[in-house]
C-alpha cells in the first residue's frame, strides 16, 4: 500500500500518455492527513529504510514538514548501516536515497568504504536487483557527494550482464537461474542501464544501446488502456502473492525509459506521444455560482503536485446551458489572471445569464511555445457549473371557488417568504385554487422540479398533488367533488402545505400555509378504508394495561387460641404416659453399672436424642440432603453404640 | 335376663383385670406406650374434624406417625413376649434395636412429609 502511494505520485510526476485529463485539484490537504495517517511512525521510526524512504520522499512532495520527528533516529540508523561492514545492498541503497532528502553529516571515508563495496558488488553481481541497488547506489554517491570518485572499470561488462537478462518480448528476467519474467523487472533493469552509462568513464558501445532502446519499444508493445483512454502497464503472470498493480508497474517502467531516456543520445521512438511532459491541471475552486453574491468565476492551472504553471492564458472558449439544447451564452471570453490569488478570473457574468445548469469549455494556452514540449494542457476542459439565484414568486394567492359558476367565495393572499396560516372552509361541491408566478432573475419563467402541494388530515392520511404550470404562471385547481373518494371521505380538518425547490433555486421553500376544514359526505357502504398510519413507536412499546390479578381466596384458618389449645391437648396423652410409667414402677435397673458398658449405653441414649434433634432443625430449618447426610453418620454411629449396649445387654440377661 | 348380662359383664372385666396383673412389667410398658400414641392420634383427628383439614399433609403426617409408632410397638411386644412360642430364639434386645432403628426411619420420613 504505501509503496502504491510513492509510485503513484513518481508516476503522475513523470508520464502525459493520456490525452485527456480528468478535473481533479491538485494537492490538497486531503491528501496531506491521508499521507499523514499512511506513513505512522513505530517509536518515531519506520520499519524498514524502504518504508522510511517512501515516506520522507512523500512528505518532500507533499510539502509536509515534519520530517524532523523521524530524521534523527532515521540519520542514526542510515549512519550505522552505512558504516557497518554486513549491511546487504539493499539497505545500502536506501540508506543512501534517504541521505539524499535528509542530507545528513556521514564522513567522507564512511561514503568511499560504502562506493568500494558496491563496485565490488556490481562486478560480482549476477542477478537484477543487485545490479539495480549496486548501480543506483553508485549513482546515488556521485550525485550526492562529487568529491567521492565512483568509477565503474567495466562497464561495458556489466551493461551486457543486465542486457543478457532480457527477453524478446521487452520483459526482463530477475537472474538467470529464474525463469519468470516481469515488466517491473523490465523497469528496474532500465534505469539501472541508466546508471551504467552515466557512471561508465568512457562511451559504452553504440549498438548494445539501440538493442535496448529497441527492447523499449518492444516492451510499450504490451501497454493496455483504461477506458477513459489512459495508458497504463500491468504484469501479464500474476503472482497473486507478490502483485502490486498497475500502477507500481507502469510507475516503474517509466522511472526506467525516463532515466533511460535522459543519458541517451537521440530520442527514443516511443508510440503515441513522443514527449514525456508534465501535464497543466485545470481546476475549479467553486463550481456553484451565485447571481444574488456576484460569485465570480474563478480558474487556477497548475501542475498536478501543485507547483506553478508557466504563463498561460485561460480562455472560455464556451458556456452552453444543459436545458436550451446547447445553445452558447459566452463565447471565446479570456480570463484576466489576478497575481494575488493566482487565479484566472472571469470578471462579470453577462447579464443575460440566467439561474440553471451549464457546462463551460476551458481552453489553456501558452504564451511560450517552447513550453508545450515540456507542458501538456490537455486541450479542452469541460466543467458543469450551476448558477444560482434568488427566484422571484409573485402574487401568491389561495381561494376556495363554488363549482360551475367559479365564482370566489373566499380569498386569501400569501406571504411565502413569511410565516401563513390561513384558516380556509370548503364543502365538497367547492373547489380550492392555489396560484403564483415564478421568474428568475432575469424576469424569465422558470419551472422548479418541485412544486408540490400537501393536504394532510387531522388522522395523518396525506394527499400529495404536483402543481403544472403555463409559462411563469402556477396554478392548481382541487375539485372536491372528484377528489371525495381519493380523501377516502374523511372530513374534518385538513393542513396545507406547499413546496417549491430546486437545485439552482437559492429561496426554495417548504411552508406550511395553513389549514382547511372540508366537509365530505358520509361514505357509502362499500367506501375504500383509509390506509393504516404507522403507529407511534412509543405507543406500541410502551407500557401497557395495568392487569388486575384474581387470586384463590386463602384457605380458611383456625383461630389461634383453637391450635394452642389442641396443642396442649395433645400433650395430656404424654403426661398420662409418664404417669403411668411412674405408677407401674419402672426403674433403671437394668443400666449398666460397669464403666465401659455404661458409657456406651450413655452414647446410645445420646445419639437417639441427637437423631430426634436432627429431625427438629429438619423440620425448622434443613433441607432433605443435609438430613439424609447427618443421619445417615449418625446412624452409623448409633449401630456401632446400640450393637456394643444391646449384646452386653444380651450376655448378661442370658 | 338383664341382671346376668350387667353381671357377666362385671365378671369378665373383673377376670381380664386379674389377667392383666400377672403380665411382666416390660410388656405392661409397651401396652402403656401404645395407648399413648393411639390417643395422640384420635386428639389430632378430633381437631381435624373441627378445623378443616386444609394441611392435608401435616394432618396425615400427624397421624400416621401416631399410628405408625403404635405399631411398631405393638411388633415388639409381640417379639418380646416369652410366651410366643415363634419368637423363642429371638434375643430380645435385637428386637429392640429393631424398633429403634424402625422408628426413626419412621419419623425422618414423617418430617419430611410434615412441611
Amino acid at each position: 500500500m504505501a509503496r502504491n502511494y510513492v509510485r503513484f505520485l513518481a508516476l503522475i510526476l513523470a508520464i502525459s500518455i493520456c490525452s485527456e485529463a480528468a478535473i481533479f485539484r491538485p494537492i490538497s490537504d486531503s491528501h496531506r492527513s491521508a499521507a499523514l495517517d499512511l506513513f505512522k511512525p513505530i517509536d518515531g521510526s519506520f520499519s524498514s529504510l524502504e518504508e522510511t524512504y517512501e515516506a520522507l520522499r512523500t512528505f518532500e512532495v507533499l510539502g509536509i514538514g515534519n520530517k524532523l520527528d523521524i530524521s534523527a533516529s532515521t540519520c542514526r540508523s542510515v549512519v550505522e548501516v552505512l558504516g557497518s561492514s554486513s549491511s546487504n545492498l539493499k539497505d545500502l541503497f536506501y540508506a543512501l536515497k534517504n541521505q539524499g532528502i535528509l542530507k545528513c553529516a556521514i564522513k567522507e571515508e564512511i561514503l568511499k568504504g560504502v562506493s568500494s563495496k558496491l563496485e565490488a558488488a556490481v562486478n560480482g553481481a549476477s542477478s537484477l536487483p543487485d545490479f539495480y541497488y549496486s548501480v543506483g547506489g553508485l549513482v546515488l554517491i556521485k550525485d550526492q557527494t562529487p568529491e567521492v570518485n565512483v568509477l565503474l572499470d567495466d562497464a561495458e561488462g556489466v551493461f551486457r550482464s543486465i542486457k543478457a537478462l532480457s527477453q524478446s518480448d521487452g520483459r526482463w528476467r530477475y537472474s538467470s537461474n529464474n525463469p519468470e519474467s516481469s515488466t517491473y523487472a523490465a523497469g528496474m533493469a532500465f534505469e539501472a542501464l541508466a546508471g551504467v552509462i552515466s557512471l561508465a568513464p568512457s562511451e559504452i558501445d553504440q549498438s548494445v544501446v539501440a538493442t535496448v532502446k529497441n527492447d523499449v519499444v518492444k516492451l510499450f508493445d504490451s501497454i493496455e488502456k483504461y477506458d477513459d483512454g489512459s495508458l497504463y502497464f500491468d504484469e501479464k503472470t500474476v503472482d497473486a502473492h507478490e502483485y502490486q498493480g498497475p500502477i507500481f508497474v507502469t510507475s516503474s517502467v517509466i522511472r526506467g525509459v525516463t532515466a533511460f531516456a535522459a543519458v541517451v543520445s537521440g530520442s527514443l521512438k516511443l508510440p503515441g506521444d513522443n514527449m514525456v511532459s508534465i501535464p497543466l491541471i485545470v481546476s475549479l475552486p467553486a463550481t456553484v455560482l451565485s447571481l444574488t453574491q456576484k460569485d465570480q468565476l474563478k480558474v487556477s492551472v497548475s501542475s498536478v503536485l501543485g507547483s506553478d504553471a508557466p504563463p498561460l492564458t485561460v480562455k472560455l472558449v464556451q458556456a452552453s446551458s444543459s436545458s436550451s439544447k446547447g445553445a452558447s451564452i459566452i463565447e471565446n471570453q479570456e480570463l484576466k489572471f489576478d497575481g494575488d490569488s493566482s487565479f484566472h478570473v472571469l470578471d462579470a457574468l453577462p447579464d443575460s445569464v440566467d439561474i440553471g445548469k451549464y457546462l463551460f469549455t476551458f481552453e489553456v494556452v501558452l504564451y511560450d511555445s517552447e513550453n508545450e514540449k515540456v507542458y501538456t494542457t490537455g486541450g479542452k476542459t469541460q466543467v458543469p457549473i450551476f448558477i444560482t439565484g434568488f427566484v422571484k414568486i409573485d402574487s401568491p394567492e389561495i381561494a376556495i371557488l363554488d363549482s360551475d359558476l367559479g365564482s370566489i367565495e373566499t380569498q386569501k393572499k400569501l406571504d411565502l417568504a413569511g410565516e401563513n396560516s390561513v384558516a380556509l372552509s370548503a364543502n365538497h361541491l367547492q373547489k380550492l385554487r392555489l396560484s403564483f408566478q415564478l421568474s428568475t432573475p432575469t424576469g424569465k419563467a422558470f419551472k422548479p422540479l418541485q412544486v408540490i402541494i400537501k393536504l394532510r388530515h387531522e388522522s395523518n392520511v396525506e394527499h400529495i398533488f404536483l402543481m403544472g404550470n403555463s409559462g411563469k404562471q402556477f396554478e392548481i385547481i382541487l375539485d372536491f367533488l372528484g377528489l371525495v373518494e381519493k380523501f377516502y371521505y374523511l372530513s374534518g380538518r385538513y393542513d396545507i402545505e406547499l413546496t417549491v425547490g430546486d437545485s439552482v433555486m437559492e429561496n426554495s421553500l417548504l411552508n406550511a400555509l395553513g389549514h382547511i376544514e372540508l366537509d365530505l359526505p358520509e361514505p357509502p357502504e362499500k367506501a375504500a378504508r383509509p390506509p393504516a398510519q404507522p403507529i407511534d413507536p412509543h405507543s406500541r412499546y410502551g407500557p401497557k394495561a395495568e392487569i388486575s390479578h384474581i387470586f384463590r381466596a386463602p384457605e380458611r384458618r383456625p383461630p389461634k387460641e383453637l391450635s394452642l389449645g389442641f396443642l396442649g391437648l395433645t400433650l395430656v396423652p404424654l403426661i398420662g404416659f409418664l404417669v403411668g410409667l411412674l405408677t407401674l414402677g419402672v426403674n433403671l435397673k437394668n443400666f449398666p453399672s460397669s464403666a465401659v458398658p455404661a458409657t456406651f449405653a450413655a452414647l446410645f441414649h445420646l445419639g437417639i436424642g441427637a437423631v430426634l434433634l436432627l429431625y427438629v432443625l429438619f423440620w425448622l430449618k434443613l433441607d432433605l440432603f443435609t438430613t439424609l447426610k447427618a443421619v445417615g453418620l449418625l446412624g452409623i454411629f448409633l449401630m456401632f453404640v446400640g450393637h456394643r449396649v444391646l449384646s452386653h445387654l444380651a450376655s448378661t440377661s442370658s | 335376663m338383664a341382671r346376668t348380662t350387667t353381671k357377666d359383664a362385671q365378671d369378665l372385666f373383673h377376670s381380664l383385670r386379674s389377667a392383666y396383673a400377672s403380665t411382666p412389667t416390660n410388656l405392661k410398658i409397651i401396652d402403656l406406650y401404645v395407648m399413648f400414641a393411639v390417643f395422640t392420634a384420635l386428639i389430632q383427628v378430633a381437631y381435624m374434624a373441627i378445623v378443616g383439614s386444609f394441611p392435608f399433609n401435616s394432618f396425615l403426617s400427624g397421624v400416621l406417625s401416631c399410628i405408625g409408632t403404635a405399631v411398631l410397638a405393638v411388633c415388639l411386644r409381640i417379639q418380646v413376649n416369652k410366651e410366643n412360642k415363634e419368637f423363642k430364639d429371638l434375643p430380645p434386645e435385637r428386637a429392640f434395636a429393631d424398633f429403634v432403628l424402625c422408628n426413626l426411619v419412621l419419623h425422618l420420613v414423617i418430617m419430611n412429609f410434615l412441611g
